[in-house]
């Protein structure tokens, strides 16, 4: 899938994240999380993963996390780059 | 550097005092008299009305590196203890320390007075922003974290001394007759202010609302206070006490709270004489509600509730489900009104309430506490001081009194909260050893400690999810991830005392 304009999903809710993308040429990966010390390695794991799984080679991906788990991560992730790749 | 009982490395001294690492719950002995302080002769006429705070804090002949308490029952409304900081800086004071019951968010408002050096030690844990920046290593303030029955202790034994209490006094006479259930700063209970009443070298009533003599009822009396201020405003009555408390609407919580009565059920104390402590957490309300219905199944009549009561425990006294209410500290508007007019509900001392050195404090007659945490380990310590962060935001509060009083001490908590998994392989920071914590109930689960055979196999027999602390921690670790662990200097910026003084835990700076 490619990122053709700006598209957002989810909350600010405790355990759940907002990711937010928009086009870029690069790929860049901002990680925001009130869990970030304890659990950065693995949120930026499932982020490269849902993004490889989806075809997803650029763009800006920012993510504000409120401690969401792995399922919820890929799931916001795939809305919002679906929404970012609607022709 | 030694290891204590637990496994945490505990230095020799800190701060020029020599540490006592801590062994077990029960075996620390008292080996001191009371603290005790010199007599006054007040003659009829004398007059103990101060025209202001610094008129007051002149007579008490303060000293650069002494000690100043209030009590916390003002919480987040409490004026006093900001007052006091800014007139003790104005005197050109420093190196003084807070030895007050809790500090709470409202006294960020001293950060200043601490980078000043007015403050250099708060001797009972904090509540919010200072313990954060001190965890950063942003403010340097020794903080010494001590529970409400260990914070009794230390003023009863000495170990720290008060040389001058200001007493908040929502009604107080002219001779410091007061109570904290009449005027606009009404909080209810004083427990906390008793101790300081009696053992402080010089004690000072601030009022708000100074009536005609005699103050009714007395809770603290005329003959342990030498002045009396008035002052415009005590605090914001709004923030006082949270106007309600409320049972979560949670479906986990709601299904945490369920198992947990049944556990109550389960281990045979919920029978004619039940006694019961809860927080004003909305879990724990959960879990007073289902103890409730019960209770009325089963035609049970308690003895007694006890702690920070709320207004759902008010409504169990008045509908017969306990004949007494202990209550050191009142958490909403229904407390103070109930404390008020109900015979049963008691105002009672922190000392009567949870210190482990008296002839037996309350805590020791709890069947059942309903407790939280920030962390458990697979060795049942609990954690509610710091945060996973690391950093020193909560203080102990009654959790390791009453853990070590109550015959059950049951901890609720989500198995998961903010993607961090409730059981660790050990806790941040030891609050409260495994040896006084007997259940730990989550939704997805419930662990019981090992001496607990008996109570396990009835909640097997009711079908409820008992596991192995080692499995559960393992299932929800595979859901969360493995977190990795805060990193942290050598420093020392807290010690966490045990009830009966011995050092449980420290807490280091975090390293950034």
């Amino acid at each position: 899938m490619h990122i053709r304009r700006k598209a957002s999903s989810g909350t600010m809710q405790s355990s759940d994240l907002m990711v937010t993308v928009e086009p870029s040429d690069l790929l860049q990966i901002e990680i925001e999380s009130t869990v970030k010390k304890q659990f950065e390695h693995l949120i930026r794991a499932q982020i490269t993963a849902t993004l490889e799984h989806l075809g997803v080679t650029t763009g800006r991906i920012q993510i504000s996390d409120r401690g969401a788990l792995d399922y919820a991560i890929a799931a916001r992730i795939e809305t919002a780059i679906r929404r970012a790749s609607e022709e | 550097m030694a290891k204590n009982s637990l496994g945490r490395e505990i230095p020799a001294q800190w701060r020029g005092r020599t540490l006592d690492p801590y062994v077990d719950p029960w075996n620390k002995k008292p080996e001191v008299l009371r603290a005790t302080r010199p007599l006054v002769r007040r003659s009829p006429g004398d007059s103990k009305l101060l025209p202001s705070l610094r008129a007051a804090l002149d007579k008490c002949e303060l000293r650069n590196g002494m000690n100043i308490s209030t009590h916390h029952h003002l919480r987040n409304g409490d004026l006093l203890l900001n007052l006091l900081v800014k007139e003790l800086d104005a005197m050109g004071l420093r190196d003084m320390g807070i030895a007050s019951s809790s500090v709470h968010a409202v006294h960020a408002e001293i950060i200043p007075y601490i980078r000043k050096g007015v403050i250099t030690r708060i001797e009972t844990g904090v509540n919010g922003l200072i313990g954060e920046m001190v965890s950063k290593g942003e403010l340097k303030c020794d903080i010494i974290v001590r529970s409400h029955g260990g914070r009794a202790r230390s003023l009863v034994t000495g170990e720290v001394e008060v040389d001058a209490a200001f007493i908040a006094a929502p009604c107080c006479d002219i001779t410091g007759n007061m109570n904290g259930v009449h005027g606009p700063s009404a909080c209810g209970s004083l427990g906390y202010a008793y101790t300081d009443a009696r053992y402080a070298k010089k004690v000072i009533a601030v009022t708000d609302n100074l009536v005609r003599y005699p103050a009714a009822p007395i809770s603290i009396s005329q003959s342990d206070v030498d002045y009396v201020v008035q002052i415009e405003s005590l605090g914001d009555p709004r923030k006082i006490v949270s106007t309600t408390t409320r049972i979560t609407r949670d479906p986990a919580g709601l299904l945490i709270a369920k198992y947990a009565a049944e556990v109550i059920e389960a281990s045979g104390l919920l029978k004619d004489g039940f006694s019961f402590q809860t927080g004003a957490g909305g879990t724990s309300l959960a879990v007073a509600d289902n103890i409730r219905r019960k209770m009325t199944e089963g035609h049970i009549k308690g003895s007694f509730g006890c702690g920070g009561i709320t207004g759902y425990f008010v409504d169990m006294l008045e509908q017969g489900y306990f004949e007494t209410l202990f209550d050191v500290q009142c958490f909403d508007l229904k407390a103070v009104d109930s404390i008020r007019r109900n015979a049963g509900h008691r105002e009672i001392s922190a000392d009567l309430y949870a210190s482990p050195f008296n002839r037996g404090s309350v805590v020791n007659m709890l069947d059942c506490v309903i407790l939280g945490a920030t962390e458990v380990d697979v060795n049942f310590n609990v954690n509610v001081n710091t945060e996973s962060s690391g950093y020193l935001l909560h203080n102990t509060g009654g959790h390791c009194d009453t853990a070590a009083g109550a015959k059950l001490a049951i901890v609720v908590a989500p198995s998961i909260r903010g993607r961090l998994p409730i059981v660790r392989d050990a806790v941040t920071t030891v609050t409260t050893p495994g040896e006084t914590v007997d259940v730990i109930v989550t939704e997805r689960g419930i662990c019981l400690a090992e001496k607990h055979a008996d109570l396990r196999r009835e909640l097997i027999r009711r079908n409820l999810p008992v596991k192995d602390i080692h499995q559960f921690h393992e299932e929800i670790t595979q859901i969360t991830g493995t977190p990795r662990p805060v990193e942290f200097e050598d420093d020392i910026v807290a010690l966490i005392e045990y009830r009966d003084g011995s050092i449980i835990d420290v807490v280091r700076r975090v390293r950034e």
